[in-house]
């Protein structure tokens, strides 16, 4: 299982942003973080990989399923099922309580029923996270760092192949950012999981397998505007 | 989509005050012009067909409102009478029957109708249970009565004093329930009806004491003169009639001048009434006679235009909370921005999340819908009942 990518371009016609990238290639169980300055293309790339948007030309694939030969609902499905992802602002429903939040992409995802064993599964998962004892609370009781790790339980719930998290320590502090892509990068590593990150924050770098730097993938070109 | 709709839901659930109170506010507004409509229509059509079954009333001079009232639904706060002698002056014109009515009294909030046995033939009513009045002292009440006192034949009840300070000395007068009146749907299921000499006993004007002939009353007597006895208050007078006290009961004076509260003519043909019309209008001043359907009519006019004014009001104010709803979703929506965003970006479908949107509204409009209707399925049972009272009194 690896994801790859091959000279991607990509370009946004409201406002002229174009993308080209020559070669990705991460291995199962690799825990990367992508680093470069804002508005290089950071997120569009999670973007494209994640099957949001679809590029102009050049190939993705996960696991040897070539994404650009999908349409758009098989990549949503794809999304749904074989993804797992995690954002800046945690993205967690503010009606639902920490169990359904966790349950939300299982709910969503086609041909998924929310069993007795899913359920357990998605616990053992908040319990790995230190979040067993909020089980039923609403999501605004709890703290950003412990909002955060629901995020990720929900991300990992369907035992995606890939995981993409943008920013997804922004919005904590030092003390919680470290712990939760710890855990992060453990449970991935465990069950074989890529783990691709955008990151602005330096010291978290030595966490992770390998940094890629975005400049490192472009052509030379680099993103125009 | 059994996930969505408990997504939906759980959605609902979290926001229940908000949804609860546009619910409540879009209920009302729907129920209420509906409502409205309803009752008075209803009661339209009970009230004017009450009147179109009694084209006729005759009366003292006065308000003709008050007498079609007080005629018709025995609701009348003013107390004019005619003397009995009116009964037999009518049927010697040869136009119509003549039925009296006397409803000056009260037990607790129910008429006691003093009348003659024609009434009870003329509205069509029937006996649920017991048998006719048949002595003085006896009733038979109305099917809303008896389930409403809980009295059935046997049972007693007690004219309620018109005044606490009733000096006169017109006791309550204890009666017996003879008969139960199956329903009839109009206000004679919520009257008590006796004699019309049943009426003068509560009214006084005729009553029951012990026996002044006897050695053991000696002592009550003030003085005789001729056949008139003068005793003291010792003696005792009878609140209620029984078969042994029965013949006790007298009245003083001549029956023909007891008043009555207004007769209800039943001519004999179209023309008998046409008649028996002009003869009234032409001839009489001191009695009046009233088509009380024409009268209701007027007053339901009335009723009409305040009730055009009301659904007016309630439809302007139906629009202004419609326009509220219509931001309270709006803002909802846009509030929702992020967590369609959300959706979309974890691979939800758009017929998922336009589901999960669109819950709350189609919610709220169908419960609304549904309390609505309900609440108008209740209206046409009971709010007549409350229109009635608020009509009449």
């Amino acid at each position: 299982m690896a994801l790859e990518l091959e000279n991607i371009g990509f370009g946004y016609a409201s406002d002229g942003f174009k993308l080209s990238l020559l070669k990705l290639h991460i291995q199962a169980g690799e825990s990367v973080a992508l680093v470069g300055p804002s508005g290089s293309g950071k997120t569009t790339l999670l973007n494209l990989i994640s099957g949001i948007l679809e590029p102009e030309q050049g190939s993705i694939s996960i696991a040897g399923q070539e994404l650009t030969s999908l349409g758009a609902r098989q990549r949503r499905r794809q999304r749904l099922k074989g993804m797992g992802m995690i954002f800046q602002s945690f993205e967690l429903l503010d009606y639902l309580d920490v169990r359904d939040n966790i349950l939300l992409q299982a709910r969503l995802a086609p041909g998924v029923t929310v069993t007795a064993d899913l359920e357990q599964r998605a616990l053992s998962i908040a319990s790995e996270l230190g979040l067993e004892d909020k089980w039923h609370r609403p999501i605004t009781a709890l703290s950003q760092g412990e909002r955060q790790r629901v995020a990720a339980c929900r991300a990992l719930l369907l035992d995606p192949s890939l995981v993409l998290a943008d920013e997804p320590t922004g919005n904590l502090d030092p003390e919680n950012k470290q712990a939760v892509l710890d855990h992060l990068i453990a449970l991935c590593a465990r069950d074989g999981r890529i783990l691709l990150v955008v990151t602005h924050d330096h010291s978290l770098l030595p966490s992770f397998d390998r940094v890629i730097e975005m400049a490192d993938l472009l052509s030379s070109e680099g993103p125009e505007r | 989509m059994r996930d969505t709709l408990y997504l939906s839901l759980q959605y609902i659930r979290h926001h229940r005050v908000k949804l609860l109170v546009l619910t409540f506010a879009i209920t009302l507004v729907s129920w209420l012009p509906m409502a409205i409509q309803s009752i008075v229509e209803q009661t339209a059509v009970q009230l004017l067909e009450r009147a179109q079954k009694t084209p006729l009333v005759i009366g003292s001079p006065g308000s003709p409102l008050e007498l079609s009232l007080g005629s018709l639904y025995f609701n009348s706060k003013t107390s004019s009478t005619l003397p009995y002698s009116e009964i037999s002056t009518l049927e010697q014109t040869g136009y119509a029957r003549a039925i009296p009515l006397h409803y000056r009294f009260r037990v607790q909030n129910y008429s006691v109708v003093g009348t003659s046995p024609g009434y009870f033939e003329y509205r069509a009513l029937r006996l649920e249970t017991g048998r006719p009045v048949a002595i003085l002292g006896e009733a038979v009440i109305g099917a809303g009565v008896a389930s409403t006192m809980g009295l059935s034949v046997g049972d007693h009840v007690i004219t309620s004093p018109e005044s606490v300070f009733d000096l006169a000395g017109v006791y309550p007068l204890k009666m017996s329930v003879v008969g139960v009146l199956a329903p009839s749907l109009s206000p004679d299921d919520d009257a008590i009806f006796v004699d019309i000499k049943t009426s003068w006993v509560i009214q006084g004007l005729g009553h029951g004491h012990q026996e002044l002939n006897n050695h053991e009353s000696l002592g009550q007597i003030l003085k005789r003169e001729g056949d008139n006895i003068v005793a003291n208050a010792s003696v005792r007078q009878f609140n209620e009639v029984t078969r042994e006290n029965l013949n006790s009961f007298h009245f003083h004076g001549d029956t023909a001048n007891n008043p009555i509260s207004a007769i209800i003519p039943i001519p004999h043909s179209e023309k008998s009434a046409a008649l028996l019309l002009g003869h009234y209008l032409e001839e009489r001043d001191d009695v009046q006679i009233v088509r009380s359907r024409q009268i209701i009519a007027d007053l339901l006019g009335t009723v009409f235009t305040v009730r055009d004014y009301i659904i007016v009001g309630i439809g302007l104010i139906a629009v202004a909370t419609g326009f509220v709803a219509l931001l309270v979703f709006y803002l909802s929506l846009r509030l929702r921005k992020g967590e369609r965003y959300t959706l979309a970006r974890i691979g939800a479908s758009n017929l998922q999340i336009q589901v999960m949107m669109a819950t709350e509204v189609i919610t709220v409009l169908l419960v609304s819908a549904l309390l609505s209707f309900c609440l108008t399925l209740i209206t046409r049972h009971y709010g007549i009942t409350l229109m009635q009272q608020l009509l009449l009194s």
